[in-house]
């Protein structure tokens, strides 16, 4: 279904990355992957078909949600783990506004993960920033739920025993109806795919691979570095097969329902036995999310899924309607009355 | 045959019986029908936090009561005059609040071996003495019942579940009353099923045509309409009534009301109504948890919706933290608590007046906000009216406090006109040129309201400590102490907002009688007795609970004795002593149950040094 009431056509003035920059100085440490994040949204916003008193964003606590600061637009840094929850209240207040939400893998898949989850399946139209460090940053390097098993941390001195969440898998558990996976050291691609959380009109969670250089340098490198990356990532592109590699030798192809890296110069396999992406197919998505757990799969990035669904707030709408309609504009003189009513002379 | 009619002019009757059995529904009824015929009343229900607890046990008793009268009638009554008891469970449980020489009305038909046992009774009350202080009648309730729609082919089962109907009938011939208003009940409740339309009016039918057959009962009562003030009338329950009062307010203020919400006892009521109107433009959202509810609200407020959360104590422990957020943000938002008893899971199902100093201070750092609270179900309606008010005058969180008795209790209300309702101005900030997040009106001190979609004023706002007048995150420690007193004074002078305190009775004397919520119609009775007696008691009814209204030192000073009644262990006590520096006297009874007036009449003839009272 198309949703239309968020689009706001009549831009009237040309916006530049300038009119997203705030006057606050920002205050992470240099050299953290979030800088990359914030340049990559300022850059792509002036884009998007909104006057900038229409953006919102929303965000906990952590360093990610030191987010909305730095953005000149309207804001609420919250408390910990809320943003999606304060973020859906003034969705449904204003469905004109474009809500977006900056959060991280501590504040919104522990403190705020319930949120999180009950958020996507509701499919507000709010869009979710998660950057995800695989550590707590602000409070200065515990593990998160999604450090991984072993790692050791200022609160797991001998490793980490809690599994991961794999946060891709978890929205689309939460039957979210747009999931994409990027790297802060990819800007061209970040900023795809904060284009197309824009467009996607529901729920869009965008998990961004994202360096911290204090608490857990080098915990992507192996996927965002040029040395390594051709080998350990594949990018999803809808229509198109699976194809990875220096020479874009490789592929990935389904072996029943498990997918499996082969190369496809060698004679035995082509391009043709390839598996081609369909970013409308959740049962697909799934797979691909779990290639993670296989460490022989390169790690996908790009959007694994993107559905059309009513949006929550469109229903709240139109359920106003349908009763404004039934039952008339409500008189609240007749409210007060109620049904049954004496007077006393 | 030749009867008597007795005027009388108050009665109490208490409806008994499993949960299962209807009892609330019978009580509803009977209150409504008493309220059509102009009675002045109060209601109780008291029922059991299980659903449908084994049928027979006397934990699974469901008790109504309803005290209605010609007369100003303030409580559902210490005691009752009338127990209709469906089984042996009930009338153990509940033959304690019957008065002496009291009337019970009993199914003898469920005063078999297997309800007595399930009653943990080992003699049958009926036949063992234990009620010979009172006038017993013994009904075969259920064998009429069965009776009067033998012919209908129906399930024991459905048969069962119309007794309750036969009961009614039977209080209806008894004092006097129509049943056509609770045949439209009927009519409009099962409207898709005639065949239990058809049952239930029967069942009705032959509850009164037994009273007035059977020559057992030898007087019919009769209670006349009240005295109220002139107007147009209904009956309302207090989470009605605050439903009401928060579309109202929201109405009046020009803005959409967004109320987030959990579902939990005894407030869900509030959600429930709220969400049927729509048409009001109302948007409700049951969130996931206690604290998304309140976010979302915070949310909607800073995108310029009047933002609303109900809760009861549990769920207020959970918005402790968004509820300080919403302080620092200095946004309008409503927070009602349906305050029952505790701690933690507490008794869900029962009234208590135990979360005023949460709702007062309990919130980390330095965290004020106004606290304000209904006294009757009828003033939940302009109590919440007035929380909406100044929140959004005073850019504010405000917390109401009812509680399980006025939330679920009901009361004849006159109904206000809408256009004598307060005005309740909403400005929102436009102008860029001058425009600042944290700069201060002069005299509420409030900050500008300067919602998303507005051009130029794109600003953020967040938990951090601010900066006077930009907003900015600021960590100075002298802006940080400016900051606290700063929002401190903003609720302090909510007092020069609000009414001075008026007392009834005489403004000087020995004894003051302070009270606030919902123990007003205990202690107002209580005091019209000892008054009446020729002693002079005075009472004073605090609906603003933070800041406190700006006379309430001189009204203390001025008696000899402050005594404090509160359904808590001593907490508006310490809030007056601290404050005021005044020894005053608590009574503290904390049984999940109104206080009775006459225990507070008793406590005030002690402190007369008044023997026999």
């Amino acid at each position: 279904m198309a949703d239309t009431i968020t689009q706001d056509k009549t831009t009237p003035v040309k916006l530049t990355i300038k009119d997203f920059q705030s006057d606050q100085d920002v205050r992470w440490c240099p050299g953290c992957g979030d800088y990359s994040i914030l340049a990559q949204v300022q850059r792509v916003f002036p884009e998007f078909p909104h006057a900038k008193e229409n953006f919102v964003a929303v965000s906990g606590i952590g360093c990610s949600s030191r987010f909305p600061y730095y953005m000149d637009i309207y804001g609420i840094h919250g408390i910990h783990g809320r943003a999606t929850a304060i973020a859906s209240g003034v969705k449904i207040a204003n469905p004109k506004l474009d809500v977006w939400v900056a959060t991280g893998d501590g504040d919104g898949l522990s403190i705020g993960g319930n949120h999180m989850i009950h958020m996507l399946r509701r499919n507000l139209n709010i869009k979710i920033l998660l950057f995800n460090n695989q550590i707590y940053g602000l409070t200065k390097g515990q593990y998160s739920p999604t450090s991984l098993l072993g790692q050791v941390t200022k609160s797991t001195p001998i490793g980490v025993i809690d599994y991961p969440f794999v946060p891709v898998s978890l929205a689309l558990g939460a039957s979210a109806t747009f999931v994409a996976r990027t790297m802060d050291r990819d800007p061209k691609h970040l900023q795809e795919m904060v284009r197309r959380a824009e467009k996607h009109q529901g729920s869009a969670f965008v998990e961004i691979y994202q360096n911290c250089n204090v608490f857990n340098d080098g915990a992507f490198f192996q996927f965002t570095e040029k040395e390594t990356r051709d080998n350990t990532i594949v990018y999803l592109e809808h229509g198109k097969p699976l194809v990875f590699g220096k020479q874009k030798e490789k592929g990935i192809r389904l072996n029943g329902f498990t997918p499996e890296a082969v190369n496809i110069t060698e004679g035995k396999y082509s391009v043709t036995d390839l598996l081609v992406h369909n970013e409308h197919d959740s049962t697909l998505a799934f797979i691909l999310a779990n290639m993670i757990h296989n460490p022989e799969l390169p790690r996908p990035m790009g959007v694994f899924l993107s559905q059309d669904r009513p949006t929550y707030e469109h229903q709240v709408e139109d359920q106003i309607a349908r009763m404004k309609s039934k039952k008339g504009e409500g008189d609240l003189q007749k409210l007060l009355d109620g049904d049954e009513t004496w007077v006393i002379q | 045959m030749g009867r008597t009619v007795k005027t009388l002019e108050d009665v109490t009757i208490r409806f008994a019986g499993d949960s299962g059995d209807g009892m609330q529904l019978t009580g509803t009824q009977f209150t409504n029908t008493a309220a059509a015929l102009g009675n002045d009343l109060s209601t109780l229900p008291d029922y059991p936090a299980e659903i449908r607890a084994p049928a027979g046990t006397t934990y699974g008793v469901s008790g109504f009561q309803i005290h209605f009268g010609s007369t100003d009638i303030l409580t559902p009554g210490d005691t009752c005059d009338v127990l209709v008891a469906m089984n042996p469970a009930a009338l153990i449980t509940n033959v304690k609040m019957l008065r002496e020489n009291g009337t019970v009305i009993v199914n003898e038909d469920a005063f078999n071996e297997k309800n007595l046992k399930l009653a943990g009774l080992t003699t049958n009350p009926l036949e063992d003495g234990s009620l010979s202080r009172f006038q017993v009648y013994k009904v075969p309730i259920s064998k009429m019942t069965s009776n009067a729609i033998a012919d209908m082919n129906l399930s024991t089962k459905f048969v069962d579940k119309t007794k309750n109907f036969f009961a009614l009938g039977l209080m209806y011939w008894m004092y006097n009353r129509p049943l056509d208003q609770s045949i439209r009940y009927i009519q409009d409740k099962f409207k898709k099923d005639p065949q239990v339309i058809e049952a239930n009016t029967r069942v009705l039918h032959a509850g009164y045509n037994y009273g007035d057959t059977v020559e057992i009962f030898t007087t019919r009562y009769e209670v006349k309409p009240a005295k109220l003030s002139p107007g147009k009338y209904r009956n309302i329950m207090g989470n009605v009534a605050t439903a009401l009062g928060l579309v109202a307010a929201a109405k009046k203020a020009g803005l959409e009301l967004f109320l987030g919400s959990y579902p939990i006892t005894p407030a869900s009521d509030i959600l429930h109504e709220l969400s049927t109107m729509k048409n009001f433009g109302v948007k409700t959202f049951q969130a996931e948890d206690e604290i998304a509810a309140i976010c979302s609200a915070i949310g909607a407020s800073y995108a310029g919706a009047l933002g609303a959360t109900t809760t009861s104590g549990p769920g207020m422990a959970l918005k402790t933290e968004a509820i300080g957020l919403a302080i620092m943000l200095e946004l309008p938002l409503v927070i009602v608590n349906v305050q029952r008893g505790g701690p933690s899971t507490g008794l869900p199902t029962k009234t208590e007046q135990a979360d005023l100093l949460q709702a007062v201070v309990g919130r980390n750092g330095e965290a004020p906000l106004c606290v304000i609270a209904a006294s009757t179900p009828a003033d939940c309606f302009s109590t919440v009216y007035e929380a909406a008010r100044l929140s959004i005058k005073f850019m504010t969180p405000v917390i109401c406090l009812t509680d399980g008795y006025v939330a679920n209790g009901a009361e004849p209300w006159l109904i206000p006109n809408v256009n004598d309702l307060p005005e309740i101005p909403v400005t929102f900030a436009k102008d860029k040129a001058t425009f600042q997040p944290y700069a201060r009106d002069e005299k509420t001190l409030s900050r500008p309201w300067a919602i998303p979609g507005t051009p130029g004023l794109e600003h953020r706002i967040g938990g951090l400590e601010k900066e006077h007048i930009t907003g900015n995150i600021n960590y100075d420690p002298d802006n940080h102490d400016f900051m606290i007193k700063l929002r401190g004074e903003k609720i302090e002078r909510i007092a020069d907002d609000i009414p001075l305190q008026t007392v009834e009775g005489d403004s000087e004397g020995d004894l003051l009688v302070l009270g606030w919520g919902s123990t007003y119609g205990s202690i107002k009775s209580a005091i019209a007795e000892v008054r009446e007696a020729g002693y002079s008691v005075s009472h004073a009814h605090l609906r603003y609970l933070n800041p406190f209204p700006k006379n309430l030192g001189e009204i203390l000073y001025k008696f000899k004795t402050v005594l404090i009644p509160e359904i808590n262990n001593g907490q508006l006590i310490k809030l007056i002593r601290s404050k005021y520096l005044v020894p005053a006297i608590g009574f503290n009874m904390v049984r999940g149950l109104p206080l009775r007036s006459e225990e507070i009449e008793q406590k005030i003839y002690d402190i007369l040094g008044v023997k026999n009272g």
